[in-house]
């Protein structure tokens, strides 16, 4: 597969002086679903402006299709995009709104009628044709943009957190269709959502951004699996972050113990982050364990008891299928490859 | 019902200053001096017809002139930074700082024979040209004065169309052209009709700028609802009958006007 978009060491700084983006570089493959995850103002709308062509990088280059387009204005690119504010036209109905694109594109009314029908079925709105989108939910606003960009089935689709306003039991149905139709209509998804377990679920490639910064870009898999830092770690999913050093390869010392773990090529006595995924950590005889620690909270979470676990130098929470009463004295055990070791990110 | 006790002071306000001498046009347009019901007023008013259909002629050329002169200004005005708007909105008002009269003036002065446009030209060795006392003039003036009318609706409604309105439709493929035509001037529609009115109703029956640049030979309804009142043809009655005859005229042009702007924006 080639790719369809390229960044190249994009920065963005605003007059104020302010790094937005710092340095970003990144490629997006054709027919890929690739999904921005970071904390709210890191910079995800930004970058897709960058694509979208509505704000120009201070400097870098953006490819699409192989082609340099720094400079080359929205309605020239073929891209669309589903604001995250919605943008929808107040002056326009809802099956005016849709037909948008088709109409400046001069498609014929024929295709332009079937297009747009078959786009008011999928987000849902029949027989809200003819209703001012100003009399619409914020939901509904939500399905007619995403229907808006959709129905000019472009090459890649930017989605700035399409379902942000929708509720649960919709916005997983949506995210079940979003996902079929980019599928069925072999297109490039951009998507950007602040909530990981969306990007989990829909994603082939997640970026994960943190203060104009790329943390990672990784399968699903491999972003909850091998987080790169201490970062990604913690926002993906739940993990118990602990300082550390390693004072030699294979060898972590954390709460003042020694453990043996899979991680080497760290320089010697180097301090680096611990990060344990609350599911890997086990519960054993307090007398065998070499952590122990004193449950402070229980709660029950369907599946797992979810247990903070007072282990005097660090707070621990675990996820088990086994009940532990508050305050009983237990013992934990990693195994070494549980045990993740991540270098230090510099604060800037 | 405190609220309703407040609305009081307008509600007698408005009897006082707009009911009732709208009520006295009225009887004084349908009866003679004696108080006799007559119709004659109100069939002499033909006899002013070229006079109407100038006037009319005339602020529908100066109205359409202010929206071709305005529209642009101020949908760029709209697009400033916020604070070179407040800036700029002060230079379009500036003008109407100064009386009314005196702009007027000093557009007959410019304009005269021998006023300071004609002195110019000669001296590059044109003219001189008869400026003042054309309906050219007279138009000139409408435009001059009533110019910040249709700027001001206009901008009031343009600065409200949200940029991300403007992205949404390049993104979906519109040139600056296209968006103009297919969002930015069906969204600014209620800003042009009031636009509209708020530059013709005043043209339409103006008398001063008619009589300081028009000289004589191209009198207006205005003109000739004050002769009728002021003047040496000294006749309320006809006066009465004219303006009501202009007012249902405005009221008809007004209607058809509503019927192109949006369903919640109604002028009158
Ligand atoms: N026009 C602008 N001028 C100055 N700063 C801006 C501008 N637009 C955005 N920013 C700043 O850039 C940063 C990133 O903004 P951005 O909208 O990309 O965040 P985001 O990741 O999309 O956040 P969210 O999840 O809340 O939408 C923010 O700190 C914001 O304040
Ligand atoms: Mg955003």
């Amino acid at each position: 597969m080639e790719n369809i978009v390229s960044l190249k060491n994009i920065v963005v700084e605003f007059e104020d002086g302010d790094r937005i983006l710092k340095d970003i570089s990144l490629d997006i493959k054709d027919k890929e679903f690739v999904t921005f995850l970071g904390p709210s103002g890191c910079g995800k709308t930004t970058t897709l402006r960058i694509i979208g062509g509505f704000l120009e990088p201070t400097s870098g280059d953006v490819f699409f299709d192989g082609k340099r387009i720094n400079g080359m204005p929205p309605h020239k690119r073929n891209v669309n995009t589903v604001f995250q504010r919605y943008a929808l036209f107040p002056h326009l109905n809802v099956y005016e709104n849709i037909a948008f694109g088709l109409r400046v594109q001069k498609v014929p009314e024929k295709e332009i009628v079937r297009r747009v029908g078959e786009m008011l079925e999928l987000v849902n709105l029949m027989g809200y044709e003819k209703r001012s989108v100003n009399r619409l939910s914020g939901g509904q606003q939500q399905r007619v943009a995403i229907a808006r960009a959709l129905v000019n089935r472009p090459k890649v689709l930017l989605l700035d957190e399409p379902l942000g306003a929708l509720d649960l039991k919709l916005r997983k149905e949506m995210q079940t269709e979003l996902r079929k139709i980019q599928q069925a209509l072999e297109l490039t998804f951009v998507y950007v959502t602040h909530d990981q377990e969306e990007a989990l679920t829909m994603s082939d490639t997640i970026v994960v951004m943190n203060n104009g910064n790329i943390q990672q870009i990784g399968s699903p898999t491999d972003i909850y699996n091998e987080p790169e830092n201490a970062f990604v770690a913690d926002f993906i999913g739940e993990s118990n972050i602990i300082n550390g050093c390693m004072p030699e390869d294979c060898v972590v010392e954390f709460t003042g113990r020694r453990f043996e773990c899979v991680d080497k090529g760290f320089s010697p006595n180097e301090t680096v982050d611990v990060v344990i995924r609350p599911e890997d950590i086990k519960i054993i005889p307090a007398d065998q364990a070499k952590l122990t620690g004193i449950v402070e909270s229980v709660v029950f979470k369907g599946v797992h008891y979810e247990m903070i676990v007072d282990g005097v130098d660090h707070k621990w929470m675990i996820h088990s299928t086994k009940f532990e009463p508050v305050g009983a004295m237990i013992g934990m055990a990693v195994d070494p490859y549980d045990i993740h070791i991540m270098k230090k990110v510099e604060e800037e | 019902m405190k609220l309703k006790a407040f609305s009081a002071p307008y509600l007698v306000w408005m009897i006082v200053f707009i009911v009732v001498p709208l009520l006295m046009v009225v009887y004084f347009a349908f009866t003679t001096d004696n108080g006799e019901f007559t119709l004659e007023y109100i069939s002499d008013v033909g006899q002013y017809a070229n006079i109407f259909m100038r006037s009319i002629w005339l602020a529908i050329i100066a109205t359409i002139i202010c929206l071709v002169v305005a529209y642009p200004l101020s949908y760029m005005l709209s697009r400033m930074s916020k604070h070179t708007q407040s800036t700029m909105l002060m230079i379009v008002m500036l003008p109407m700082w100064m009386n009314f009269l005196l702009r007027t003036y000093a557009w007959m002065t410019l304009l005269g024979n021998n006023g300071i446009i004609n002195q110019l030209l000669g001296m590059i060795g044109l003219g001189p040209f008869k400026l003042i006392n054309t309906e050219g003039a007279v138009v000139l003036g409408m435009v001059y004065n009533y110019l910040p009318f249709m700027i001001l609706p206009l901008y009031s409604v343009m600065v409200k169309i949200d940029k991300s309105v403007i992205e949404a439709a390049n993104d979906l493929g519109c040139n600056s052209f296209h968006t103009m035509f297919r969002v930015i001037f069906p969204l600014s529609l209620p800003g042009v009709t009031s636009g509209i009115t708020m530059v013709f109703v005043p043209a339409i029956s103006t008398f001063i700028i008619s009589r300081m640049l028009g000289g004589g030979s191209n009198l207006l309804i205005g003109d000739l609802i004050e002769m009728q009142f002021l003047g040496n043809s000294y006749n309320p009655h006809l006066g009465a009958a004219i303006s009501m005859v202009l007012m249902v005229i405005i009221l008809v042009i007004m209607t058809v006007m509503n019927q192109f702007s949006p369903d919640d924006q109604v002028l009158i």
